[in-house]
Order: C-alpha cells, then sequence, then structure tokens
C-alpha cells in the first residue's frame, strides 16, 4: 500500500510557518549546545556544568519535526525519543518549562526529576523516553483512549531509524493495524545508531516497506525536504482522523552534529557534507526564490526565535535548584 | 482465617458467602468496572477463555470486548498501551499472564509506567493495576513457577499487593483499581482455588457481596501468638497456618503476619509483632538473596536489634531457578516441613 500522490503548491503562510518553527528549534539548539559546553572546558566532564549528563541535539532533524506537527493541535498526543527538542517544540511544549528541566531546575516540567530526554507536558499530551522504540507502544495507549472517549485526537510516535529494529517497534505496528489504532509512526532515519551506520543495522532498504507487514500504509520522504514531510504527514494524520488506521512515515534526515554533546564523531565520514546538507538556509533559499519570504521578514523570524529563547533561557536561570531534601518526592501520587 | 478490613454491617439473615479466591478478584474488578466506565482489562487469554488461571471468568459476556480485551502475544505493546491509556485518564487493568514473562516487557512496566509520574514531577499520573500469576508447586519449572516480588518490589515506582485470600483478593482489587499509581497486583497459581491444580483448603474464604477496599499498604495479623512471628505473604501465608496449628500442640505459640503488600511495606506491624513475639521466620516463595526476606529482617534490626531473642531464620527458594522433577521443586519451594523446622530452629 502506498499514500496517494498529491503534489499541492502550500499556501504561503503554510510555508512561513514551517520555516518559523525550524528556525525556533535551531535557535533553541544552538544556544543550548552554547549553554551545555560553556562551563565543561577545560577538558569535557559530561557531569560538569549548568547543564549536566547526556545531550542529545537535533540540528538538521527540524524538517521532520515541523513538518509533522504542523497538522497537529495541543489535544493530540506526541511520543518523541531522547532526541526529542524539535518534536516538543514543534507540537507547542512550553519552551521555558522545557529550558528549565534541562537546566535540572524546580521550574521544569518535571521539577528536575526528568532531564532533557524525560520531559512531559501534559498541556499538549507530549512526552519521550530515552528508550529506543519504548516510545511506541505508550502512543497506542493514548491513540486507544481518545478512541475510547469519541472525538478525532491522533497520537504520533515518533522514533530513529535504529528503533525499527527493536522488537518494541514490530510490537506496536502490529497492535496499531490489528486495532486500527488512530496512530502516526514516524521514522527519523538520520543514518547513524550513534556510530553505526544505518546498512550495517538494517536489512531493508526502507523503513516504510516494513509498513506492509502489517498492512497499513508505508511512505519514504527523501532529501529532508520539510514540504514533502509536510504533505506525507498531512495524508497520514488524515487517515488516522478518519478512522482508518496507522500509517507508518520514514523521513531521510540529517543529524548534524554528535550523537551526543561531546560525541568526537571519528567514526563518521561524511562530516565535511553536513554543513552544505543543512535544510534550513535550503528551505530559506527556496522561500526567498519564491517570494514568500524576503530579508527582512528572514531576519524578523530569526530575531522573534532569539528572542524566544532568550526568554526561556532567562526563566530557567531564575528558577531555583531543586531542593535536595525533596530527592524522594513524586515517587507516587 | 482471620479478614479483617471488611464493612461491619451485614444482615443477619444473610448467610455468608465462600468464594474462590478467582471468584473473588473477578468480582472486585467487575464491581468497579460496573462502577467506572474508564475501567477496562487487556492480556492475553482475557476475553473468551476468562484467563488461564480464572482472573476474568465472566467479564466478557458481561462488559463485552470493547472492555475486556484480548491481546496479541505482545507484551511490550500492550504493557505500554495501557500505561498511555492511563496517562490520558483511563483506568487500564493488564494482565501478564505470568510473572515469570516479565522480561519481554520490564522496560514498559519499569522504565516507562513505573518512572513517568515521578519524571513529570508529579505531573502526570499513571493509574494502571499489573495483575499476574505467580508461584510454583505443580512441576511448571524454572519459566513459569517463580514469584518475583521482590523484583518488582525493589523497583520504584509500582505499589505491589499481594493477596492471600479470597477476601482480600478483593478488597486489594478494588483498592488497586482506586489507586492513581501503578499497582502490581499477584495472585498465586496455587490460591485461586482452581479446579485443576492442587489447592489450599484456605482458597474459599468468606467474601462480602458490597464493594470495599483493603487498604494498601496494611498488613494483617491472619494469627495471633506469642512465641514466634511468621511473616509471609500468598501462599505461604496457608502453610504458615496449617503448621502453626500443628505446632500448637509442642506448645509453640506461632503469629502469622499475612504482610500483604510489600509496596509500601508496613514496617510497623512487622515491628510491633516481633516486639511481641521476640523471634522472626521469614517465608518467602520468592528466592532468597537480595529479596523480601532480608528486607522483613533489615526492617527489625534497623530499628532495634535488641527486639530480637534468638538469631531471624529465612524461609525461601535457595537461589537456584525452580526445578522441573516433583522432588526436586519440592526441595527448594517453602513447604510447611521448612516452616515447621525454621520455627523449631528459632524457638529452640
Amino acid at each position: 500500500m502506498a499514500f496517494a500522490t498529491s503534489e499541492e503548491v502550500l499556501e504561503a503562510a503554510v510555508c512561513v510557518d514551517l520555516y518559523r518553527t525550524m528556525v525556533r528549534i535551531r535557535s533553541f539548539e544552538e544556544r543550548i549546545r552554547s549553554e551545555y559546553h560553556a562551563d565543561k572546558s577545560p577538558g569535557f566532564d559530561i557531569g560538569a556544568g549548568r547543564i549536566p549528563g547526556e545531550m542529545h541535539l537535533a540540528a538538521g532533524q527540524e524538517p521532520v519535526a515541523a513538518g509533522v506537527c504542523a497538522h497537529l493541535r495541543p489535544s493530540d498526543a506526541v511520543t518523541a525519543t531522547h532526541r526529542p527538542h524539535h518534536v516538543a517544540i514543534a507540537h507547542g511544549v512550553d519552551m521555558a518549562k522545557m529550558a528549565a528541566e534541562i537546566f535540572g531546575r524546580e521550574g521544569g516540567l518535571g521539577h528536575g526529576r526528568g532531564g532533557h530526554m524525560h520531559l512531559f507536558d501534559p498541556a499538549v499530551h507530549f512526552s519521550c523516553s530515552g528508550i529506543i522504540a519504548e516510545g511506541l507502544p505508550p502512543a497506542l495507549g493514548q491513540a486507544f483512549a481518545f478512541r475510547h472517549r469519541g472525538g478525532d485526537d491522533v497520537a504520533v510516535a515518533v522514533t530513529g531509524e535504529g528503533a525499527a529494529n527493536q522488537g518494541a517497534f514490530h510490537e506496536s505496528l502490529n497492535l496499531a493495524a490489528l486495532w486500527r489504532l488512530p496512530v502516526v509512526f514516524v521514522v527519523e532515519d538520520n543514518d547513524w545508531g550513534i556510530s553505526v551506520a544505518r546498512p550495517a543495522s538494517t536489512a531493508v532498504a526502507s523503513n516504510a516497506d516494513r509498513a506492509a507487514g502489517y498492512a497499513m500504509p508505508g511512505e519514504r520522504v527523501e532529501n529532508n525536504d520539510v514540504e514533502a514531510v509536510y504533505r506525507a504527514a498531512g495524508r497520514a494524520v488524515a487517515r488516522a482522523r478518519a478512522g482508518e488506521g496507522p500509517s507508518l512515515l520514514e523521513v531521510h534526515t540529517l543529524r548534524m552534529w554528535g550523537h551526543f554533546e561531546g560525541d568526537p564523531q571519528t567514526y563518521r565520514g561524511d562530516l565535511a557534507t553536513v554543513e552544505d546538507r543543512d535544510p534550513i538556509p535550503h528551505y530559506r533559499d527556496r522561500l526567498l526564490e519564491a517570494g514568500i519570504l524576503d530579508e527582512g521578514s528572514v531576519e524578523q523570524i530569526a530575531a522573534d526565535a532569539a528572542a524566544e529563547v532568550e526568554r526561556a533561557v532567562a526563566f530557567a536561570v531564575a528558577s531555583p535548584e531543586p531542593d535536595p531534601a525533596a530527592a524522594t518526592s513524586y515517587v507516587f501520587a | 482465617m482471620t479478614v479483617v478490613d471488611q464493612p461491619t454491617s451485614r444482615s443477619p439473615a444473610v448467610p455468608p458467602r465462600r468464594l474462590t479466591m478467582a471468584k473473588a478478584m473477578v468480582e472486585g474488578i467487575a464491581s468497579e468496572m460496573e462502577r467506572d466506565p474508564s475501567v477496562f482489562y487487556l492480556g492475553e487469554d482475557v476475553g473468551a477463555y476468562g484467563g488461564i488461571f480464572s482472573s476474568t471468568t465472566g467479564l466478557l459476556e458481561r462488559f463485552g470486548p470493547e472492555r475486556v480485551r484480548d491481546t496479541p502475544i505482545s507484551e511490550t505493546a500492550f504493557m505500554g498501551l495501557a500505561t498511555g491509556a492511563a496517562v490520558e485518564g483511563l483506568r487500564p487493568i493488564v494482565e501478564l499472564m505470568f510473572a515469570d514473562f516479565f522480561g519481554v516487557c520490564m522496560d514498559q512496566i519499569s522504565n516507562h509506567m513505573a518512572k513517568i509520574h515521578f519524571e513529570s514531577g508529579g505531573n502526570v499520573k499513571v493509574p494502571v493495576v499489573v495483575t499476574s500469576a505467580v508461584g510454583g508447586g505443580y512441576s511448571d519449572a524454572a519459566q513459569h513457577s517463580q514469584c518475583l516480588w521482590g523484583t518488582f518490589a525493589h523497583l520504584p515506582g509500582m505499589k505491589v499487593v499481594i493477596p492471600s485470600n479470597p477476601a482480600d483478593a478483593k478488597g486489594l482489587m478494588i483498592a488497586a483499581i482506586r489507586d492513581d499509581n501503578p499497582v502490581v497486583y499477584l495472585f498465586h497459581k496455587g490460591a485461586m482455588g482452581l479446579p485443576w491444580m492442587s489447592k489450599t483448603h484456605r482458597a474459599l474464604g468468606e467474601v462480602p457481596s458490597e464493594a470495599y477496599e483493603t487498604p494498601i499498604g496494611k498488613a494483617v495479623v491472619a494469627r495471633s501468638g506469642r512465641d514466634v512471628t511468621v511473616a509471609t505473604v500468598s501462599l505461604s501465608v496457608h502453610h504458615a497456618l496449617d503448621v502453626a496449628d500443628e505446632v500448637a500442640a509442642d506448645g509453640i505459640d506461632v503469629e502469622v503476619l499475612d504482610l500483604r503488600t510489600l509496596v509500601p511495606l508496613d514496617r510497623e506491624a512487622i515491628v510491633e509483632s516481633v516486639s511481641r513475639t521476640g523471634r522472626l521466620v521469614v517465608v518467602d516463595e520468592d528466592y532468597h538473596s537480595y529479596g523480601m526476606s532480608g528486607e522483613v529482617i533489615a526492617t527489625v534490626v534497623e530499628r532495634d536489634p535488641s527486639l530480637l531473642v534468638a538469631a531471624p531464620v529465612r524461609v525461601a527458594v535457595p537461589d537456584v531457578p525452580i526445578p522441573y522433577a516433583r522432588a526436586l521443586e519440592q526441595a527448594v519451594l517453602p513447604t510447611p516441613e521448612r516452616i515447621r523446622a525454621a520455627i523449631h530452629a528459632v524457638t529452640r
């Protein structure tokens, strides 16, 4: 099965929104990267500094988050991965509270208990998990609950191409199809499972082919093209909202930076080409050529994004550290 | 058998009902499904079969396939589905057919279901009941006979309840469903009163017909005694009661403490009992090391080592997989013979 193809020209406002979302994400990720490394030198101590721990940033993968989440509303659920910021921002997670959580502060989404891999914003039904492919099963349950209570809300489960080799992925696709749950599975193929290149991990050329094994449509979007993601995701979300069941969408995207910050990426032979493949300047140029954006609006979008990120980080650093005496809070409701 | 925490009002004209533990468990589920439309049950063979160990008999007929759902053999997917549904306001009961199968879905249980409330700083509640059959004694061998309550209890974020008798099976089920946290509800196959398995005579017991909660986190004195405390759970409660009756003839007055809940553990009840008896035997059908038996003893020793006038004794599964052959399995289970020997040892 495949989606019907339609290559309608997107409305200018949609294009601008896609671009703006990508810029907001990049602005956030660049700032977090800078804050993360600011006090880890000389040398690199992963547990030191104002943002401790592993940090998985999503620069280059903005087209997936922007293209998919443009079809969602706050009542739709999204589950993301250990690399969650881009999806969170695109789905409308409170950026300030997310920043505060990344900084490990009391004002964070989880009052500093979760950290950057465990972000939960019930206002927009967003969650993420640090365990590969294990964000899919809870998305099934959210979709099940949505259908149970009526309405046409959907759940989107975002995961990476490495996850497509996990049992949880296959169990989830089968169960979602069997019960015709309103789920959209999104695979971000960034070519790398940490240091293992996709051809060394995956037997099929396209994970979208795996959809056939579960009687659902599958589609792969090439070239990290945000508009193609938007169109494909639109078809999948519409199918889920219509009660026709789940779909699988794979996007060939780009991990511009390391698996985590501090990753030397010595295994990677394609680093020299990464900058040229950055999706944001490419899309900006397309919109400029099409007359949808001009230089002034590009600058305004960048300035607005920077200001939003500045406010978020200011909120984060102004928020107090959690009280060590409360370290055992929140285990039980 | 001592049953507490039941409503006291009952018409004297109505004779007491006696149910098996399985039927009492189902009655608890059904009464909550009747009361609360957000409760549903899912798992393997829980529909037309009614649960391999009769945990859902009759529910499909009563509530239909939307609320009593057979799943594929995909424990990771359906365990996670329960978590997601709970996050969105439903109250799932999800059955793991044997606790031994935890290995294929423990990430969803431990890393997701049990941690989300914490990781979210209390902003997301996960009211799931995980039901699972535990225990050996019928030669089902190493992968279908374990208790494993110590494993669930060790990992933070789940309550763990283990009814030993029909009244508690109903009351703890209702309490578990109404609890806003993940609750692991472990029922011993040998205590369910199944017609196709050797069973204790106490698998049949008086059960009030109305809905009631047995409080989670409260142990109960199943038999009062002066000389030694036997702290235990599940089927071993019945073995301990049987042995207590026997050794009474030898002049040993045994107190049997049914812990009923491992998380949260009723440490006060343990200390209170031992402070009266001075002697402690812990009977645990789970593995010996790093588990419930050590935790119970540590509870006493940390509070006041002088409460004990004799070294405590553990009766648990020595740290081996459960063997298949009957003689071998009986050699490692906490049988009445081993419990009796432990009571004699500690009261010598």
